[in-house]
């Protein structure tokens, strides 16, 4: 395995009703320290199943899943401590709705990496900033508009400083004129060197912004190349029909 | 007219609560009402988190645990079963049928009525409180549990912080409820020659011959009771409620 790489899939299955649904159904994946790769998709693919399985959120029915060249999927690995690793932002937010917004961004450096309060405060309010959103620190999750409740979670999850983010439909669930600003703040993550696995719908985004785009269909990968190859010469009919109904 | 049935209640009320000091049977039948549900409360509320925690945690941790399998598995199962057996037979008896089993047979060499009436009725009363706060659990939006498992919480830190403090919000109306039906199911305690509230007017009818003052006494301390424990809850209720505003 070569050094650069971050996580690696290999023979991924998920299978519900003893196999008769076939979620996954073989996926072998490499992701890079770095890289942004972006899935794409029809709906019932399982490509939102495949994002859920890499921080085991969803259980793999069979297969190998490689952090850090170590295997989460052994039963003898203490996800928790992976899971810090790896920063999940979904589709519809899931804020604490019992807690304002800088203890939804404290609450875990403070339990978790045994920071101070003041420490992980200053970290939560330099994002905070970062996004716009540091009048907001006070304000509980149901004050705030989709698009500011979705920049906090994308903080919420940085504030763990993860090794990469998953982005699970981030915008899907945002009125049109919210989803600008969430993927903003997205592209000037990857700017920055994150390394980003995202589900979307926002084929703007995957050409824009990917290093490599993944496409699946039927739990498989059917695709696999940069965003001009995917979008431009698609191979596969599969792609070409896709694209065509969503471009 | 009016003087005259005004001077019959006086005598009724004189007869009923003044002489002999009834009015102290009355104020102790009070106190041991509230004696055993607030004990009960509390034992109810023990074991309904027990409960709750075993029952919800297996039907959420079924599938990771069965893959791993082994002796802890195992364990779990078994816990999980007998607390569905409690929550089916305790759920599934009438509590006057329960207080008789554990008076006469369960602790029968035991003198001390008060303490097998606090523990049946916490016994019984836990299993609605267990049923209450898992409905509980279930009600927070499963959202909320896989965004604390994505940032690195274990399973029970994930239920602390995140899960237990919003399904809490949520029970309390339902949890009023169940302490308000406990503090009248107390009344059945006479059964088991408890002096309580129900019984003491009950006593004081029998030796007056006089059943509405006695009768109407107690059911006037209940209400006030249910009243005051109602208004308790509704302020406590806003005052969570407001964190969220």
């Amino acid at each position: 395995m070569s050094d650069n790489v971050l996580i690696q899939v290999s023979g991924l299955k998920k299978y519900y009703n003893n196999g008769e649904v076939k979620a996954l159904d073989g996926i072998d994946v490499e992701i890079k320290k770095g890289e942004v790769v972006v899935v794409i998709g029809p709906s019932g693919s399982g490509k939102s199943t495949f994002l859920r399985s890499l921080n085991l959120l969803e259980l793999p029915t069979d297969g190998h899943i490689f952090l850090d060249d170590e295997d989460i999927t052994s039963p003898k690995t203490n996800i928790n401590l992976h899971r810090q690793k790896m920063g999940m932002v979904f589709q519809h937010f899931n804020l604490f709705a019992n807690m304002n917004v800088l203890k939804n961004m404290t609450i875990a450096p403070m339990q978790l990496l045994k920071k101070s309060k003041a420490e992980a405060e200053e970290k939560a309010m330099t994002l905070l900033k970062r996004v716009g959103l540091e009048d907001r620190a006070d304000a509980y999750p149901s004050q705030l508009s989709g698009g500011q409740k979705q920049r906090v979670a994308i903080v919420r999850a940085l504030c763990m400083e993860p090794e990469v983010m998953l982005f699970d439909e981030p915008t899907s669930a945002l009125d049109p004129e919210m989803v600008g600003e969430v993927l903003e703040v997205m592209k000037s993550l990857a700017a920055e060197g994150m390394t980003m696995v995202v589900v979307t719908h926002e084929m703007g985004f995957a050409r824009e912004v990917a290093d490599r785009v993944i496409f699946m269909d039927g739990g498989k990968i059917i695709e696999e190349n940069t965003p001009e190859e995917i979008f431009t010469n698609p191979q596969s009919d599969r792609l070409q029909s896709f694209l065509a109904k969503v471009l | 007219m009016f003087d005259e049935a005004f001077e019959s209640l006086k005598k009724q009320f004189v007869l009923n609560f003044l002489n002999e000091d009834r009015w102290k049977l009355l104020l102790k039948g009070l106190g041991r009402t509230l004696g055993i549900t607030f004990f009960a409360v509390i034992l109810g509320i023990v074991i309904g988190i027990l409960v709750a925690a075993v029952c919800s945690s297996f039907d959420k941790n079924k599938e990771s645990l069965a893959k791993k399998g082994g002796f802890g598995y195992a364990v779990f199962k078994l816990a999980n079963g007998i607390c569905r057996l409690y929550l089916t037979v305790i759920r599934g008896t009438p509590v006057v049928v329960q207080l008789l089993i554990g008076y006469f047979i369960i602790f029968k060499s035991s003198n001390n009525s008060f303490m097998v009436a606090v523990i049946i009725f916490g016994i019984n009363s836990g299993a609605y409180i267990a049923e209450i706060f898992r409905s509980g659990i279930m009600s927070v939006d499963n959202g909320q549990f896989e965004a604390g498992r994505s940032l690195g919480f274990t399973y029970f830190q994930t239920m602390r912080h995140i899960v237990i403090p919003q399904a809490f919000k949520t029970v309390l109306p339902t949890l009023c409820n169940e302490f308000i039906a406990l503090l009248k199911e107390t009344s059945v305690a006479g059964y088991v020659g408890i002096e309580e509230l129900t019984k003491v007017g009950d006593i004081i009818r029998s030796r007056t011959f006089s059943p509405y003052l006695p009768l109407f006494a107690v059911a006037g301390l209940y209400l006030i009771m249910v009243v005051i424990l109602t208004k308790l809850v509704g302020k406590l209720e806003r005052r969570l409620r407001k964190s969220e505003r």
